[in-house]
């Protein structure tokens, strides 16, 4: 399987996306000589998941490195959400190996034995691990503030002070520093998928998931989304992005993996993916979504 | 076509002109209020005239005992056994429904065969067990299971009838409760959850902090109905303990024998307490409602300024939905 060049530095894509090799060759792209192995931020090997009898991950292996922003494309049903949420263990992997950061999601390995972690050790894999979710799920009872702060203050026992500080940063940076006070059915769909992702990165994560963040936007209100995301992508984070949004793939991606099946079908440099596919169904896919 | 093109300009230049004048249109009129209104008070007029004048009310004796200390003790024992057993009732309920939620099987089939248990057997049956429990069990120890206690209590000690009725009352109430939450509990989108969990956050936090407080939109309604049940249901411990309001009313009549005036005495106490939890349940769900809606509903006192602006044409009156925010929505 494919993997696809680390740009050392998240904020020069198009550096390194001129310089990268081919996608077959893993290792050609890493310019800079005299770096230690980079520990992969995620990284997947033959990943399989099932719901009963139905096998929805057919065994997925992928790379993501720091500072790397991975596009996640594909028809509808082909396990983009399902492989997202295997990530930060919201679902349980049935077989392979799935880690991040070096650290395996949801085990230990003890000798040649996995053991299953315990909730604390999960819910604490899962503070580093921002996701952000189609339908935004704010929850509705609390203002964007308090939705901000609620993680920080409960999980990670910051001062109050503190957190509604950072929160009112974070807000101000996507745009929203006047709506502190708002509840979110306040807000458009916009403005609340934006305040969810600063709820995400209140955490302070070290890898963002993103699944369908436009999917249930109004056009007009999509480009304020991704232009939140892009800044945050040009800021170094790591993100996995499942989108139908090709021009953001093409601009911001570092690298485009094409699920169908359950199956990678195809990845590597999105200029090269969506331009010019290898594969039928990739070709067919970007048919019907260009 | 021309005309499109000049309300275009017009909003494009508009902000020059003067902004144009507030509606005041006539309200529509409702003449079948104003009948129903003018009947129900010929019939409440009736009422009041006859309470003043039918001597067989003996309305006289209904105001001699609706303040005397033997009712008014009663008053206070029923408001204390609905406090009490609604407070065990919802705790009860919350651990029970949660507990029902449970991954654990065999505490979700605890919380199971409990409710199925205390909803399946009258309060009535449950509650004179609570009052024979000394004869099943003469003394109650604490200690380790099968091996030495360390402290032993009469039992007859403990469970007095007042203790009881609260065991009786409130561990049934527990059990319809539990449903009610459990309900409530259900109604959150599983996206609450999620979300909350990819935060970092752990079950019994989002329990708290993210489920249950929304929840409580869907719990509140059928809890102020248990509540005002409650306050009728506390009559029945009158087959084991004689404090309640009823019992107290009842006891006055058999020494008088003026029955239907004693039983108004009860009823009118029951209403009153019935409309005080009434308005606490009304400002209750308002305060649970919060960010549920894009305004919330005005409160009687605000309906009623507003039913004097509209109809009357006091202007100076509050604006009647308090603005909680300064921005407009999706702005
Ligand atoms: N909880 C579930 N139980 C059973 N099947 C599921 C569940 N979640 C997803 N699936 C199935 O898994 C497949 C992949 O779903 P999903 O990952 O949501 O696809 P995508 O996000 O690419 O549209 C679909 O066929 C879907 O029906
Ligand atoms: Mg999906």
């Amino acid at each position: 399987m494919t993997t696809v060049p680390t740009p050392e530095d998240g904020a020069a894509p198009e550096a390194s996306g001129a310089g990268a090799a081919p996608a077959e060759d893993p290792r050609a792209g890493m310019a800079t000589a005299t770096t230690v192995p980079v520990t992969p931020m995620v990284e997947a090997l033959e990943v399989h998941k099932s719901y009963g009898r139905v096998e929805v991950l057919k065994g997925i292996t992928l790379k993501v490195m720091p500072g790397e922003v991975m596009c996640l494309i594909g028809p509808s049903g082909s396990g983009k959400s399902t492989f997202l949420r295997c990530i930060n263990h919201l679902e349980k992997i049935n077989a392979g190996r799935l880690s991040v950061d070096g650290a395996l999601v949801g085990y230990r390995e003890r000798g040649d034995r996995l053991h299953e972690l315990r909730e604390r050790e999960v819910a604490g894999q899962r503070t580093e691990i921002g996701m952000v979710f189609q339908r935004f799920n704010l929850f509705p009872h609390m203002t964007a503030l308090e939705n901000i702060t609620e993680a920080p203050i409960r999980v990670k026992r910051e001062p109050k002070d503190a957190a509604r500080a950072h929160a009112r940063e974070l807000l101000e940076k996507v745009g929203l520093g006047d709506r502190a006070g708002a509840y979110p059915n306040q807000l458009s769909g916009g403005q609340q998928q934006r305040v969810a992702i600063a709820r995400a990165l209140a955490m302070q994560p070290k890898l963002m998931l993103f699944d369908e963040p436009t999917s249930a936007l109004d056009p007009e209100l999509v480009g304020d989304v991704l232009a939140v995301m892009r800044q945050l992508a040009d800021d170094g984070m790591t993100m996995i992005v499942v989108t139908h949004e090709m021009g953001f793939a093409r601009e911001v991606g570092d690298a485009v993996v094409f699920m169908d099946g359950g199956v990678v079908v195809e990845s590597g440099d999105p200029r090269e993916v969506l331009t010019d596919p290898r594969h039928e169904r990739t070709r067919s896919f970007l048919s019907k979504v260009l | 076509m021309s005309e499109q093109v000049s309300a275009q300009t017009t909003s494009a230049e508009g902000e020059h002109r003067a902004r144009p004048e507030t509606i005041r249109a006539v309200p529509v009129r409702h003449p079948g209020r104003w009948v129903a209104a003018a009947v129900i008070a010929v019939l409440l007029a009736m009422l009041v005239h006859n309470l003043a004048t039918n001597t067989r009310w003996q309305g006289w004796i209904i105001n001699q005992y609706l303040f005397t200390s033997q009712v008014l003790h009663g008053l206070l024992a029923t408001l204390w056994l609905t406090v009490i057993a609604m407070v065990i009732g919802v705790f009860g309920g919350v651990i029970l429904a949660v507990m029902r939620l449970s991954e654990n099987p065999v505490v979700s089939a605890s919380a199971w065969v409990y409710i199925w248990f205390f909803r399946g057997t009258p309060v009535l049956v449950q509650l004179i067990f609570w009052y024979n429990v000394a004869a099943l069990f003469p003394t109650i120890s604490i200690g380790v299971p099968f091996g030495p206690a360390f402290h032993t209590w009469s039992t007859t000690t403990l469970v007095t009838t007042f203790a009881a009725s609260i065991l009786g009352l409130g561990l049934n109430e527990a059990a319809y409760m539990s449903e009610i939450v459990r309900a409530g509990i259900l109604s959150v989108d599983e996206g609450q959850s999620e979300a909350a969990s990819a935060l970092g956050m752990r079950r019994l936090l989002i329990m708290r902090r993210i489920v249950l407080p929304q929840a409580m939109r869907v719990i509140i309604p059928p809890t102020g109905n248990e509540t005002i049940s409650m306050l009728k249901t506390t009559s029945l411990v009158s087959v084991i303990a004689s404090f309640d309001l009823l019992v107290s009313v009842q006891r006055i009549y058999n020494a008088n024998y003026k029955v239907i005036p004693l039983l108004v005495v009860a009823s009118i106490w029951y209403l009153v307490v019935t409309s005080v939890l009434t308005v606490g349940q009304y400002y209750v769900e308002r305060h649970y409602a919060r960010g549920s809606m894009r305004g919330l509903p005005p409160t009687p006192p605000q309906k009623f300024r507003e039913f004097f602006v509209r109809h009357i044409g006091i202007t100076h009156a509050a604006p009647v939905i308090p603005e909680r925010d300064t921005g407009g929505a999706g702005s």
